[in-house]
């Protein structure tokens, strides 16, 4: 009993570590614009793709198709951001998830295209898999890599925007982008690498997430509502909100499914209304 | 002063011209008169598709409830197709356990949907733009999750089987050629917008779009924001499940579907693309996108997707206003040009 529930919490802390690398981007584009960006799950398609091309087209090893994952998402983010992104800050809302439903409709029927509409496959190496027995306990030993490394890619986020001139400058152009902009910062510039940034990833998210996500053309409408969920619910612009809010909800998502089954989706979207309801703002908004 | 005067002093300049028209044209216009005409002639027209023509008048009515709170109050809503799967499974129960009486099955589907939407509305009313979008998503999503779940009642994936229809008035019954379901949707849809048309040149109406404008600064000129909200969310709940009826009632079927959050974005894109804020405008959008989908019918539905994701990409930057604001940036300029033409 224990044990299982000890099992849960491991599975939800690793999943949610995963929806926070996925998430963090979104969180921190949509605190520096309120820039609603519904498509944010296509660049971590994109990653799983480029993952699983390099692995079976080319034979690259899963490890080392990671950076490309992250890579190719930014990439493709900047050029987005530059071209069309743009266009849009200060539009109303409305407009804006207009915009990236339609981007994400698309991204969907490329991908389709491309790579046809199965779930594709991914082979992690030898010591990924597995289980390590840990205190007694069976431990999944990828999920246990997941952790790790968003525990790494999270230190060195935090590094960067507590200690760095362009961290300091990402959490002035949120606190107010006005009085940022007066003091010489060029949001625009910051708000592209910062959308590069969280779109690479969102990318690398995805390819490591095939394990756990799986990966199919659906997948940005599929897990669109987790995403929002994270950053609506840790408040847009926080990473200390989005990590609490993803940790949460990955364990309330795979304990609900764990112990009722039969309810399905239902406790996540419930879950959403109530914190929404609650917290309008977010748990660590910071905006009023 | 009446409330048209107070609301054009406190409302921006450039919305001014659109009050203007909004206040004179209460009365029906030629070109009004015409449009229906044409929706009624297209019945002996095209005898062949009027299945589709129905499907076309249902989208439209539930286009118009979403640009109530959309185009005229401004409240974006990601999960109205909840409000039309509860007024389709409404009318599908209802039908299915006996009681195939169709404007009965109307009339509860619209109270069922009203009650739901007036529930929700105090959600609604809480939030900004964002929270209301991320609520409507979700409750729509609960809607879809607790239908599926539901399968004793609503058959879940499968959909509601067993709907059987009595003739209206006990004289005409539901064929498999659609006519009657064309007439019945048409005069439904009429007399509803009918409705609409009042409600929005009525002083409520106007402080609809005064909210809409300016939310803060409408409680300046004594109106309710809050009540007003409460009250335009409900009427507009209801118009979806009276579409959703007619939905349940002329394809005697429901769909979990009907339910889906691509529904919801469909609708939205409907409207859009037809252009809110103006009543034509969910008739216009639903008019283009279901003839182009039926067209395009033997396509993929995914590359279908494709087009309409580019459609939208290229309404929001380069065509606000849809089509309907295109024709009326096109006459305003042609206007402009010929002043002594005007009117």
């Amino acid at each position: 009993m224990i044990a299982s529930f000890l099992g849960v919490l491991f599975d939800g802390v690793a999943y949610g570590s995963l929806l926070f690398l996925v998430s963090i981007g979104l969180s921190v584009t949509m605190g520096l614009m309120n820039f609603i960006n519904l498509a944010h799950g296509a660049f971590a398609m994109l990653g799983g793709y480029v993952t699983v091309m390099l692995m079976t087209r080319l034979g690259v090893p899963f490890l080392a198709t990671l950076p490309a994952a992250f890579i190719a998402s930014a990439v493709i983010g900047i050029v987005l951001e530059r071209a069309l992104y743009r266009r849009l800050h200060g539009a109303s809302p409305l407009d804006q998830v207009l915009f990236s439903i339609g981007l994400t409709f698309m991204a969907v029927a490329v991908a389709t295209y491309l790579w046809g509409s199965g779930q594709q496959p991914v082979h992690l190496p030898a010591f990924l898999t597995g289980q390590v027995h840990v205190l007694g306990l069976d431990l999944g030993a990828y999920r246990l890599f997941l952790i790790a490394l968003v525990v790494v890619i999270t230190l060195a986020l935090g590094y960067m925007v507590e200690r760095t001139r362009f961290g300091a400058q990402i959490r002035a152009a949120v606190d107010n982008k006005e009085a940022a902009a007066g003091l010489g910062i060029n949001v625009g510039r910051v708000f592209g690498v910062t959308f590069a940034l969280g779109s690479g990833l969102a990318g690398l998210g995805g390819a490591l997430g095939i394990d756990v996500l799986g990966l199919d053309p659906t997948f940005p409408i599929k897990y669109m509502v987790y995403f929002l969920l994270v950053v609506s619910v840790g408040g847009a612009g926080s990473m200390k909100g989005a990590l609490v809010a993803a940790v949460v909800l990955g364990v309330f998502d795979v304990a609900g499914k764990y112990y009722v089954p039969e309810t399905g989706a239902f406790i996540i979207y419930a879950l959403m209304v109530v914190l929404l309801l609650l917290f309008p703002r977010g748990l660590y908004g910071r905006r009023a | 002063m009446t409330t048209a005067q107070l609301a054009a002093m406190f409302l921006p300049r450039r919305h001014e011209s659109s009050l203007r028209n909004g206040l004179a044209d209460g009365r029906w216009r030629a070109a009004e008169w015409v449009f229906w005409l044409v929706l009624l002639a297209a019945y002996f027209v095209f005898p062949e598709r009027l299945v589709l023509g129905s499907q076309i008048l249902i989208t439209a009515l539930f286009a118009l409830s979403l640009d109530l709170i959309l185009g005229y109050a401004g409240i974006a809503s990601l999960g109205h197709a909840a409000y039309f799967g509860i007024g389709a499974y409404a009318a599908g129960l209802l039908a299915k356990h006996g009681f195939g009486e169709p404007l009965t099955g109307l009339a509860l589907a619209a109270a069922v949907a009203a009650v739901a939407g007036y529930l929700v509305s105090f959600l609604i009313v809480r939030g900004t733009d964002l929270t209301r979008l991320m609520v409507t998503m979700a409750i729509g999503m609960v809607c879809y999750e607790a239908a599926n779940k539901a399968h004793f009642i609503t058959g879940g994936v499968d959909g509601l089987t067993g709907v059987v229809m009595k003739p209206i008035f006990g004289a005409f019954e539901f064929g498999f050629d659609g006519k009657v379901a064309y007439l019945y949707s048409l005069i439904v849809a009429f007399v509803l917008f009918w409705a609409v048309r009042r409600v929005i040149h009525s002083p409520f109406g106007l402080s609809l779009r005064g909210i809409r404008e300016g939310g803060a600064r409408m409680p300046a000129i004594g109106a309710p924001v809050r009540k007003r909200l409460i009250a335009v969310f409900t009427l507009s709940a209801a118009l979806a499940g009276v579409a959703g009826a007619l939905m349940a009632q002329t394809t005697q079927f429901v769909a979990l579907d009907s339910l889906s959050f691509s529904r919801s974005a469909e609708l939205l894109i409907i409207l859009v693309l037809g252009g809110a804020g103006r009543l034509y405008g969910g008739f216009i959008g639903a008019l283009v996108f279901m003839v182009m989908q039926s067209w395009l019918s033997d396509m993929n539905p995914v590359y279908w997707q494709f087009w309409i994701g580019l459609l939208l990409v290229v309404i929001v930057l380069f065509a606000r206003g849809g089509i309907l604001g295109g024709i009326e940036t096109l006459r305003d300029k042609l206007r402009a040009r010929h002043p002594e033409g005007a009117q």
